[in-house]
């Protein structure tokens, strides 16, 4: 069996699994977000009254931090108020950032957990050896009242990254590249494994924006094997005690890729679609109206350290705006320390509370029709950051730090 | 749950993500009534005018790809659409559609064979698609497990009875 199933098959308190099966699996950590108000409905609505576990539930008011409407404070109103009736002590109000990020500071992702949240990144877990996916509100509504879900046994495909990035190169131009390579629906339903040699060289907070950007192939779940780079993150995070799981070495993948990353250049997903990926050579002098970098994908502090060293001592071009949304309240913190939030407020970069902001379109940094964005966040469909008609292009956080300094994409590697 | 459904049709293409069902920026409307106002609104903004109660909806690739948004399921069985028949979707949008009671069928090419405007029968338990002329495709069987959520009405009727069940153990 594979590490996935081995962990799939301990949850549904069974020996074994197989691929297509229908099982049941008791949830370790379950999170809403403030979009989802219709999970509390769905929740009264099947007949709940007491959250089954509520230790195992996490509340994050991340999308709306803080409410720019009076509907959105309405909705994180009853949040609030919800987690309070029910005991629900984690609850991230608007102070913490995008619940990804906030899971990982808090160490409550760890390797063999699974993780599921009304959030369609949760993908992003699979950094950490656990098993996360993305829900509906009815589903997560499920997990509140009986502390489980149903989940069909994935197929799994390995995904090998082998190289090392050359420098200017980022684990987001490897995602980007694999995606347009394999397609938008490559790996619906299906677990994807991240192995190869390029993991290697590769920080925790590179590994979150890989995992993560495999839910743009339709991923259930992601997977990257617990190695020493994440058992020395865990040793400072998690305090609660886990379980890794390891493959059998006679495991038969449904599917199996190679990708050399050796010489891989800077890469961007043209409008509008994330799989619609080039060489950044395509698309040089292009003018950009607004370069955005924050998310679950790349929002890290590591991103935003690449944006200051890019922009130190210089400002943003006069008709570009660099809006910087960092991905928690963790990261600002760090970001601050490092003096990465001096550097590039003097340089002319706007920065937004932690959290999802403008990724989905709903405030703080909203486009206008016929601009054009440039961004370290994870979807460019059409309307996804503001008007229907603006244009969004996905790169790496150099590649969006260079095109802020210089108005226009330009090759990250001439700005490191 | 009806077992023959009969409708027009609305034909979308590969890669129909949430956002073009269901714009971010509405995203804080909870209530069904206003849900209802957006359907399909990134993709054609006056969907909502022309659709009635029982088309179909025919797409694709990877229909309701990116966010896990129930409102993009919850706008479209609203605005009564009586089925989508696509040829995959994703993962998140399939759990919600079915949770919800709104049948998806998966049906290879289908977006090739329809054009907007056609007149179609959707037989659920056959997968069995006509058109005036006769039968134009065989949809992929539904899962045992999927269809019984849809013949219970969605999920949440038979949650419901699962914990009254518990409660009165």
């Amino acid at each position: 069996m594979h590490a996935i199933e081995k962990l799939l098959a301990k949850k549904a308190g069974k020996s074994s699994v197989k691929t297509g099966e229908i099982i049941n699996c008791e949830v370790d950590m379950a999170g809403i977000n403030d979009l989802y108000l219709q999970t509390l409905r769905s929740f009264f609505e099947m007949g709940g009254k007491r959250v089954h576990d509520p230790s195992r539930v996490i509340m994050f008011l991340d999308h709306y931090a803080p409410a720019s409407t009076i509907t959105q404070a309405a909705n994180q109103k009853q949040f609030r108020e919800f987690c309070w009736d029910q005991g629900i002590d984690l609850l991230m109000d608007i102070d913490q950032g995008v619940c990804h990020q906030v899971l990982a500071d808090k160490g409550l992702a760890y390797p063999g957990e699974i993780v599921v949240i009304t959030d369609s990144h949760t993908t992003t877990h699979g950094a950490f050896g656990a098993f996360g996916t993305g829900v509906g509100a009815t589903d997560l509504a499920i997990i509140l009242a009986t502390g489980k879900l149903w989940f069909r046994v994935p197929e799994i495909i390995k995904i090998n990254f082998e190289g090392k990035l050359p420098k200017g190169v980022y684990a987001k131009d490897a995602i980007l590249h694999a995606i347009g390579e394999l397609g938008a629906d490559y790996a619906v339903y299906k677990a994807v494994e991240f192995a190869g040699s390029m993991l290697t060289h590769l920080s925790i907070s590179e590994r979150m924006a890989l995992c993560n950007m495999s839910t743009e192939m339709g991923a259930k779940t992601s997977y990257i094997q617990p190695d020493v780079i994440t058992m020395a993150f865990l040793k400072e995070k998690v305090t609660r005690p886990y379980e890794i799981y390891h493959t059998d070495e006679d495991f038969e993948y449904a599917a199996e890729v190679t990708f050399d990353v050796s010489k891989l250049t800077p890469q961007l997903a043209a409008p509008s679609s994330v799989d619609n990926v080039y060489d950044v050579s395509q698309f040089i002098g292009r003018h950009i109206d607004q370069a955005y970098l924050g998310s679950c994908t790349g929002g890290r502090a590591e991103d935003i350290g690449i944006a200051a060293k890019i922009l130190s001592g210089k400002k943003v071009a006069p008709r570009t705006r660099f809006v910087i949304v960092p991905a928690s309240k963790g990261v600002l913190l760090e970001a601050m320390e490092k003096g990465y939030v001096q550097t590039l407020v003097e340089a002319g970069a706007t920065f937004v509370t932690p959290g999802c902001a403008a990724c989905l379109g709903t405030h703080e940094g909203m486009i206008a029709s016929g601009e054009t964005c440039i961004t370290t966040t994870n979807r460019n469909f059409p309307g996804r950051m503001g008007d229907t008609k603006a244009e969004i292009f996905l790169g790496s956080p150099a590649a969006v730090a260079a095109a802020a300094l210089m108005g226009e994409i330009v090759d990250p590697r001439d700005y490191i | 749950m009806q077992k023959v459904l009969n409708g027009n049709t609305y034909v979308f293409g590969n890669n129909i993500d949430t956002d073009q069902i269901y714009p971010g920026r509405f995203v804080e409307f909870t209530d069904v009534e206003d849900v209802a106002k957006y359907a399909m609104f990134g993709a054609d903004p006056d969907f909502t005018k022309k659709v009635k109660k029982g088309d179909f909806i025919v797409a694709g690739t990877n229909f309701g790809c990116g966010s896990s948004r129930e409102h993009a399921a919850i706008t479209l069985k609203a605005v009564g659409v009586g089925a989508i028949i696509a040829e995959s979707f994703a993962r998140i949008f399939y759990r919600n559609a079915i949770n919800l009671g709104l049948p998806l069928i998966v049906c290879p090419n289908i977006a090739k064979m329809i054009q907007t405007g056609d007149s179609l029968t959707l037989d659920l338990h056959s997968g069995k698609i006509k058109n005036e002329k006769g039968l134009i495709a065989t949809a992929e069987p539904m899962s045992e497990y999927v269809l019984n959520i849809l013949e219970s009405g969605g999920i949440k009727p038979l949650i419901k009875q699962q914990l009254e069940a518990q409660n009165n153990v």
